[in-house]
């Protein structure tokens, strides 16, 4: 048996060798890549999450006494709100994913433009929260952790809005279909992802 | 300028703008070796000032506060910067081929990973010229890597660069692990893949779990030094000992990390070598696979005299983790057993890793029962202990495989009797460096000072690692000779010079940038030897 090199990928792997994802196919490389790249993501999360959890036990009160402003308890409404907003663009998020598998552009672009401003209105949200705050980061162990959480958290906000965008940008230009959409579907889980780890960090932050 | 936009928009590309923007894996694989080579120079330099100012007692060439400068750098370099980027430049040469691939599944997320690499040991490195490289230690335990205690900008250059080489490891990690999960030929099926494929998605999955955690610590570290985080900082409510738990839950891992691809490479020559089919070839997955897993459990071994780790769990865990080794030790052993050996360079750098690499393991393991790593914790025990293991161990077998597929990767062959005089020279070099340090740490000499008192006793064994360590560096010398003139007028390599068993040898070499014009039948873990002895695979399909 000999094969020709640019075909003997596409004999065993068609779909993985275009890099397009079909429904019945299995996955694409990006998505693929993208589900390894999140194992990383948990494992760096895990890590801060250790952190937190090895000083707050450490601690013998939580919070610790002396700053009210670290009675996050009496303030859960607006980050409660937002939490909502970002648990909502996760549904948008995946409507996109929904339309484009069934060839709709349209809707695929109406619903990722709704991600995306959710997803940017929850950024600026935090940002206001920040300044509400009465502590910083160098106030303490809660502090510390409170801002490297959430922190690090916005930053990969940011940067699923920005990917977000992108896929928004070329949906606009229409170069998804219903077989090549490969980078919504990544851009979704990476987005469900963030989704997740904020509804863990917002209760146990302002709530447990 | 006006004039510029007058040009044609396509000129010819020149050799060197080729090489800047490839995403050619073989040449990416390459650029990989080259950026590695020059870092082992300036490691081995590093190195080399540590041994010349421990060589007498005394303070002679070196500050302490630049001693420490040295002794961080030296190892930081030579783990991040050569060691692991060689192991991941030859799997991004050998995987695609062995696979029987054209490419890695993300070609510019592969050039991605490896310009990461020199930019970032540019940022590391400049700490020397901006005032002070990072001075505690490449474990950057605090309180020594605090703000208070290593106020220069080196540690902070030191975090950036690590965090930037990390990301660079993990999206090689998923490039790898879509690739070999993807891209794998017809009857590329997992159980036929090379040793050295395997050996490389344990490695991937090692470097997708650990080296995350190990960019929190970092995180962190860098929040306590630039704005007042209060993470380890005893002071304010932090804890030391859990960057030790952080840093060592990568950094255990990353000893795996360093050697298996080196065993992957070692398990593909001794067979080839040997005129056998590897040993136990599932029993070798496995064993890596558990050593992967084990690898994870074992972190706290590096903190039992910190007093806060539960003892009986992480010693009997080392313990086990020997056992995996003990299993591929066996699959060498018995491979080259009864087998018609040929002592090509190659096969010697592969033996020199057994000796060596079995050195490293039987003194490591002496450290896992709780009383006797009291006794030899941070003493030159466990430098002799690393060194066995990652020079011995792992750049013996990166030197191997280089030898082995540096035919395949220029089309030329490498001049046996230079090679012979390196591994002559490197063995000498190395046990008499390194086999004095298991004296020096039994006789209490710590790791990491500069002077020692001259009536202690540990002059002379000093003195001997210190010449040691200058014939290692003299090594490379006809290494790179070799290299030199064999790239000009070496003797040409063909397909396969070896007889391997592997799909890389069914291909020109190098090979053509789309890797193969056509594939053997691929019915059993030895597609070329199948091939070669008429065996159409029919009969064990």
């Amino acid at each position: 048996m000999s094969l020709a090199s640019a075909d003997h990928g596409v004999v065993e792997h068609d779909a993985g060798a275009h890099g397009a994802t079909g429904a019945h196919k299995g996955l694409g490389n990006p998505v693929l890549g993208m589900l390894l790249f999140i194992v990383s993501e948990i494992m760096f999360f895990g890590g801060l999450f250790a952190a937190y959890f090895s000083l707050r036990t450490a601690t013998g009160t939580w919070p610790p006494a002396g700053n009210g402003a670290f009675l996050l308890h009496d303030e859960v409404l607006f980050p409660g709100i937002m939490t909502s907003l970002l648990v909502l663009s996760s549904i948008t998020c995946q409507f996109a994913v929904w339309r484009i598998r069934r060839g709709d552009r349209k809707g695929m672009n109406r619903a990722l433009l709704m991600t995306v401003l959710l997803g940017a209105i929850f950024l600026i949200g935090q940002a206001y929260d920040y300044t509400q705050l009465g502590f910083g980061i160098a106030d303490g162990v809660f502090g510390s952790t409170y801002f490297i959480l959430t922190g690090f958290h916005g930053a990969h906000v940011l940067g699923g809005v920005l990917m977000l965008s992108v896929c928004l940008y070329r949906g606009g230009l229409g170069q998804f279909s219903a077989q090549h959409h490969d980078m919504v579907e990544a851009t979704s889980i990476y987005w469900h992802f963030v989704d997740v780890v904020w509804v863990l960090l917002f209760s146990l932050l302002y709530i447990i | 300028m006006a004039t510029t936009a007058l040009r044609p928009a396509v000129r010819q590309r020149t050799t060197l703008y080729e090489w800047l923007t490839t995403t050619d894996h073989k040449k990416i694989g390459i650029l990989y070796t080259i950026s590695s080579f020059v870092f082992l120079a300036v490691g081995g330099l590093l190195a080399l000032g540590v041994r010349t100012e421990l060589a007498q007692p005394g303070l002679q060439f070196f500050s302490e506060a630049t001693y420490n400068q040295l002794f961080t750098m030296h190892a930081s370099v030579m783990i991040f910067w050569v060691i692991i980027p060689f192991l991941a430049g030859l799997g991004n040469y050998i995987v695609p081929l062995q696979i029987g691939a054209a490419d890695m599944a993300f070609p510019r997320i592969n050039a991605l990973s490896f310009w990461m690499i020199p930019f970032s040991g540019l940022v590391v490195m400049s700490g020397f010229f901006l005032g002070g490289a990072a001075d505690a230690g490449w474990t950057a335990y605090p309180p020594l890597s605090s703000i208070k205690y290593s106020p220069g900008p080196g540690m902070n250059l030191w975090i950036v660069a690590l965090i930037l080489i990390g990301t660079s490891s993990i999206l090689g990690a998923v490039n790898f692990l879509v690739t070999i999960f993807r891209m794998r030929a017809p009857g590329m099926t997992l159980f036929r893949m090379p040793i050295m494929v395997w050996t490389i998605i344990v490695t991937s999955v090692l470097v997708l779990m650990g080296t995350p955690v190990l960019t929190s610590a970092l995180m962190m570290l860098f929040i306590d030094r630039n704005f007042g985080g209060s993470f380890f900082d005893p002071a304010t409510g932090g804890s030391a000992i859990l960057w030790q738990n952080i840093f060592w839950f990568y950094s255990h891992p990353a000893v795996y990390i360093m050697v298996l691809p080196g065993m992957g490479a070692i398990s593909e020559i001794i067979p080839v070598f040997s005129r056998k089919p590897l040993f136990g070839y599932k029993a070798f997955i496995f064993a890596t696979a558990g050593i992967g897993a084990l690898g994870f459990s074992v972190w706290a071994h590096h903190m039992f005299t910190t007093g806060s780790v539960f003892l009986p769990f992480f010693s009997i865990m080392t313990f086990f983790i020997g056992v995996p080794t003990g299993v591929k030790m066996f699959n060498w052993i018995a491979t080259m057993w009864r087998g018609q050996i040929t002592f090509k360079t190659p096969m010697l750098f592969a033996v020199g890793f057994l000796s060596m690499f079995l050195i490293g393991g039987i003194n490591g393991v002496f450290s896992a029962p709780v009383p006797v790593d009291y006794a030899i914790h941070a003493t030159y025990w466990v430098v002799a202990h690393i060194h066995y293991v990652l020079f011995g161990g792992s750049f013996l077998a990166i030197m191997a495989g280089f030898y082995y597929w540096f035919p395949k990767m220029s089309g030329k062959m490498l001049d046996e009797g230079l090679g012979k005089l390196h591994f002559v020279l490197v063995m000498i070099g190395l046990n008499l460096t390194f086999l004095p340090m298991h004296t020096l740490g039994l006789l209490g000499m710590p790791r990491r000072i500069a002077d020692y008192s001259p009536t202690a006793g540990w002059n002379d064994l000093n003195l001997a690692a210190t010449a040691g360590g200058f014939i290692v560096g003299i090594s490379l010398l006809p290494l790179l000779w070799n290299i030199y003139i064999s790239l000009r007028n070496g003797k040409a390599a063909g397909n396969d010079p070896w007889e391997g068993n592997t799909l890389e040898w069914a291909t020109s070499s190098p090979p053509p940038a789309w890797n193969f014009d056509r594939l053997p039948a691929i019915t059993s873990e030895r597609p070329l030897f199948d091939a070669r002895h008429g065996r159409s695979g029919s009969d064990h399909a």
